[in-house]
């Protein structure tokens, strides 16, 4: 195969996985402060696709203007499901806190079954067929449009966290709990809006992912299971590690399904993902332990 | 009285940490309390603080009743604490650590001015406002975490173990920087080990043994005591 394939085939891996990177962000948020895993991650993506597929159907929304208001959405359903199921949790054991989120994610799973039918649906844009040729390069113009959309989020969310006080407060809480209580920090409210904005993250990943791909009811748990690994790869409660990390299981996913079978393109995830806790267990950006 | 701690009982599970404990603060005393390791006094703070939640028993300040309250709002109340082992956000810039510590209602309006006191009081700060406090010697974290309790405008101050793990020289400046709190008006509750050199400051102090107050005077009376001699001070 001629070199400009691969070329192709990785640029375009890169920009999913930008998406992926977002998604797996708003994970890594979550863990790395609240310190509990969402394991109903992609079935809340999942519920904020199918928001933007009514918005787009309804109200003609694109999903990148859609992202908007689903962003703020799902912040305030990830805010209250913190407030109320989740906090009495946090002192549990992890197994307990587990059973909890799996349990939201099944609710989620089958709400969305009986609501929506187990059939794919997909959001038609305008420029879905449209594309950038450079020289033997083609790129899509919603991959393009859907990694600036995850890079602008990002730059937001950092900028967020490096500058006002309130980011500079979850930051504290992830830092030293004991010290957030000993200034006089609402550690709960905190956690309220961090969960808040990881739910926000991935569903504003998931409006750009619909640009991408198709909507099933019971695609959730895989899409869990990628932010997963995508956090391990690039390291425990490391922002930019989760980008990075998108970033290198998109491509990976692109040429495995290049190189080998389309069908066996989580095949390469996988291995990197073993390779990482071989070689690298604190993941490519993470602090060692 | 500023402080009023009425028989507080604290257990952890059915481990009892606090038994029957009563304590008193008049406004602008220094008041210490020493005691073996274990014996209870950084659950005491806690109690206080809000951090530990008491089974029985009541914690009064300015005359009103804050007994299970959460911890950020007694620390809105006035009440600062500077912890044992610091507890400084180690990832965190030294200028980001002593933000945090303004974020209560009562302190967040006056942020940049109490800021600048602060740097005028640790100038050592100010230097290293740049620079993650996990990489601060442990003196310069203790002037830290001393300063992120001032940025809360606190009335009562309760510092655990401010000099411990510190150099001689490091312990001398801490005990001065006690002092000067004190002259500008706000009350101390000091937990030591350093036992003769905090009941010199003290006005009051308290004995805690096993989670009991067993002794209690000014801190002249408690270091003229013989058993205290010969307790704590080796004498």
């Amino acid at each position: 195969m001629p070199l400009d394939f691969y070329l192709n085939a990785t640029l375009s891996g890169a920009l999913t996985g930008l998406v992926y990177g977002l998604m797996a962000l708003g994970l890594s948020v979550i863990f790395g402060v609240v310190r509990v895993v969402n394991f109903a991650h992609g079935e809340m993506m999942t519920a904020a696709m199918y928001v933007a597929i009514l918005l787009a159907a309804a109200l003609g929304l694109d999903p990148l203007v859609a992202m908007f208001p689903i962003g703020a959405l799902m912040f305030v359903a990830g805010y209250l499901l913190q407030r109320t199921l989740i906090n009495p949790f946090i002192v549990r054991p992890e197994h307990t806190q587990f059973m909890l989120m799996v349990a939201v994610a099944i609710i989620l799973v089958n709400a969305q079954l009986l609501i929506f039918g187990p059939n794919a649906r997909n959001v038609q844009v305008e420029y879905a067929l449209d594309s950038y040729a450079i020289g033997e390069i083609i790129i899509d113009k919603v991959r393009v449009y859907a990694a600036l959309a995850a890079l602008a989020v990002a730059a937001a969310l950092f900028a967020f966290f490096r500058f006002t006080l309130t980011g500079k407060a979850i930051r504290a809480c992830a830092d030293n709990h004991l010290g957030a209580q000993v200034v006089g920090l609402n550690v709960k409210q905190l956690y309220a809006i961090t969960f808040g904005i990881g739910a926000a993250c991935v569903g504003a990943a998931g409006c750009m992912l619909l640009l991408l791909v198709d909507v099933t009811p019971v695609q959730g748990p895989g899409y869990t299971l990628l932010a997963f690994i995508i956090v391990i790869v690039g390291g425990m409660g490391s922002l930019t590690g989760a980008l990075v990390a998108g970033l290198v299981i998109g491509v990976s996913e692109a040429l495995g399904g290049l190189l080998i079978l389309p069908s066996a393109k989580s095949m390469a995830t996988f291995a990197i993902l073993i390779l990482v806790l071989l070689f690298r267990p604190e993941g490519l950006l993470g602090r060692r332990a | 009285m500023t402080l009023e701690v009425r028989e507080l009982d604290l257990y952890y599970g059915d481990a009892q940490a606090l038994d029957k404990v009563s304590l008193s603060a008049a406004a602008g005393s220094v008041v210490a309390i020493v005691g073996a390791n274990g014996a209870g006094k950084s659950s005491l703070i806690r109690a206080i603080a809000g951090i530990e939640t008491p089974r029985a028993g009541s914690v009064r300040f300015k005359g009103e009743e804050i007994t299970g309250l959460p911890s950020y709002r007694i620390c809105d109340r006035g009440i600062g604490q500077v912890a044992e082992g610091r507890q400084v956000f180690p990832t965190l810039t030294v200028r980001e650590n002593l933000e945090m510590g303004a974020l209560l209602k009562r302190a967040r309006p006056r942020l940049a001015a109490t800021l600048e006191e602060v740097y005028a009081l640790f100038p050592r700060l100010r230097e290293r406002a740049g620079q993650a406090a996990g990489t601060l010697s442990g003196g310069e974290q203790q002037m830290l975490a001393i300063g992120r309790c001032l940025m809360g405008q606190p009335e009562l101050v309760m510092l655990d173990e401010p000099s411990l793990g510190l150099a001689p020289t490091v312990v001398q400046e801490v005990f001065q920087i006690v002092r000067q709190l004190n002259e500008r008006g706000i009350t101390i509750v000091l937990v030591e080990q350093n036992v003769a050199a905090s009941l010199k400051l003290a006005a009051r102090a308290y004995v805690l043994e096993n989670g009991r107050i067993v002794m209690q005077g000014t801190g002249a009376e408690l270091l003229a005591d013989d058993r205290v001699r010969q307790a704590y001070l080796g004498l």
